[in-house]
């Protein structure tokens, strides 16, 4: 026996409220975060990933107190990201009831603050976030981007994990900006590329639209799954990626 | 009456989910630091998150070990997760630093060699008959998230004294224990708390016990 193949739910969250596709007919409160994850939950997500896309400070408190409901109510890991520039702002979300924090632009212009975060709290808490995509202006084929993927932060993405890794980063989220709202899914090359590179485990992002997408990504070497869309609007269920991977011979929980 | 349980509070990481998956198991909680509370209890909990020898540090300052060592002589119940469970035993390594434990068990706390660390995810369990720990959840997948473990179980087992029940994990091709049930002092490699329904059946489990 060996590790369950994760899926994971991605949550986009403004000031304490789920912005994108809701297609839950049943719920009191289609918006409500807390509510959102508790479905999730029920249907078998092996984790929870909030992305907090809130602009102002002022939100972000909004967003801890969310978090912190939802770790009262739903009792598997739950990541956060978005917005994590500092180990204070770690600590904050971790007190909060995160179990995982997630790091993207703010360790593209400070490495360092994935050390700082590591030696802190330990490596299991950090989870580097990268966009990527393809670009010829990289050794690799592959670039880091920022801003939602309208610019490039001028690194090869291959690398950026490689010595993110050494940094001391607990998990990779590797989210394909080419392969992002297609629904033609993953980029099975980026994967591979960056699997070739990193013990730490990965989850890979970006492209998800039918069922037989998954497997390939676990078979590029992926350790999780994650998407949003798709559940969000109830194209599938979590249940039914966990049956896809099953049938495709990987084991899930 | 629900039992009483201290949640050890020693500066380590996520302690509000423990502390709110034993209430959802049906204990009354208190989250102290305090000694003679933690020696009360009916059942003590001592989590742990981050590096052996900041939670070492951390548990040194509130005399940690010595309440755990009076519970146990008086037979009182003890639930260590993950690394509140590492600290159990005689020593850990990280990074090459030797840190001391408690020492109630032999063993070393050494870095797991499977090609993916952390191992990180729901694994299985391999469970001996007659665990009262996994009672109904023998064959269920639980959370991990650890980069060292423990992978050799020394203490032989001797009469008249229940031998313990030793339970095991692998990841790539190593092999770690991944919970122990030894008399009143039990202990999870992974998280109960993070664990869903089965976590939340396992922690019911111990309360039973308290």
């Amino acid at each position: 026996m060996s590790l369950a193949v994760r899926v994971i739910p991605c949550l986009d969250v403004d000031a304490g409220r789920v912005v994108k596709g809701v297609n839950f007919t049943d719920l009191r409160d289609a918006g409500d975060p807390v509510e959102m994850a508790e479905v999730y939950d029920a249907e078998g997500a092996d984790e929870l990933t909030f992305l907090d896309i809130t602009a102002s400070s002022d939100d972000r408190a909004t967003t801890r107190e969310m978090v912190a409901r939802t770790a009262e109510q739903v009792f598997i890991p739950l990541t956060v990201g978005g917005g994590v520039r500092t180990p204070d702002d770690v600590d904050v979300l971790l007190r909060a009831g995160a179990d995982k924090v997630g790091v993207n632009t703010a360790a593209i212009a400070r490495p360092e603050v994935l050390s700082d975060v590591a030696r802190r709290f330990g490596n299991q808490v950090l989870v580097l976030s990268v966009d990527a995509r393809r670009s010829d202006e990289q050794p690799s084929g592959f670039e880091v981007t920022t801003h939602g993927g309208r610019r490039s932060a001028g690194l090869d993405a291959v690398d950026w994990v490689r010595r993110a890794t050494e940094l001391g980063v607990g998990e990779i989220l590797l989210n394909s900006m080419d392969a992002d709202g297609t629904r033609q899914g993953f980029d099975l090359e980026m994967i591979r590329a960056v699997r070739a590179v990193t013990h730490a485990p990965l989850i890979a992002s970006g492209g998800a639209g039918r069922l037989e997408h998954f497997a390939p990504a676990v078979e590029a070497g992926a350790d999780a799954v994650l998407a949003a869309s798709v559940f969000h609007f109830g194209e599938f269920t979590v249940g039914q990626v966990k049956q896809a991977l099953s049938d495709a011979g990987h084991p899930v929980r | 009456m629900s039992p009483r349980v201290v949640v050890l509070d020693y500066g380590s990481g996520n302690v509000r989910s423990v502390v709110r998956a034993v209430e959802r198991a049906g204990a009354e909680v208190e989250l102290t630091a305090d000694p003679a509370a933690a020696d009360r209890a009916d059942g003590l909990v001592v989590p742990g998150v981050g590096a052996y020898a900041a939670c070492m540090e951390g548990l040194d300052a509130v005399k940690g070990g010595r309440t755990i060592g009076r519970r146990l002589s008086g037979g009182r119940p003890v639930l260590g997760i993950c690394v509140g469970m590492q600290v159990l035993f005689d020593q850990g390594i990280e990074h090459g630093v030797v840190t001391a434990g408690c020492g109630e068990w032999p063993g070393v706390v050494e870095r797991l060699r499977s090609p993916i660390v952390p191992h990180m995810g729901w694994n299985t369990v391999e469970v001996p008959d007659g665990s009262r720990m996994f009672e109904g959840i023998a064959d269920e997948r639980f959370y991990f998230v650890h980069s060292y473990g423990v992978r050799e179980w020394t203490l032989a087992p001797e009469r008249p004294f229940t031998p313990p029940h030793v339970m095991w994990t692998a990841t790539g091709d190593d092999r770690f224990v991944s919970a122990v049930e030894n008399g009143p002092l039990w202990a999870t490699q992974f998280h109960p708390e993070k664990s869903g329904d089965a976590g939340a059946r396992l922690l019911r489990n111990w309360l039973a016990t308290l």
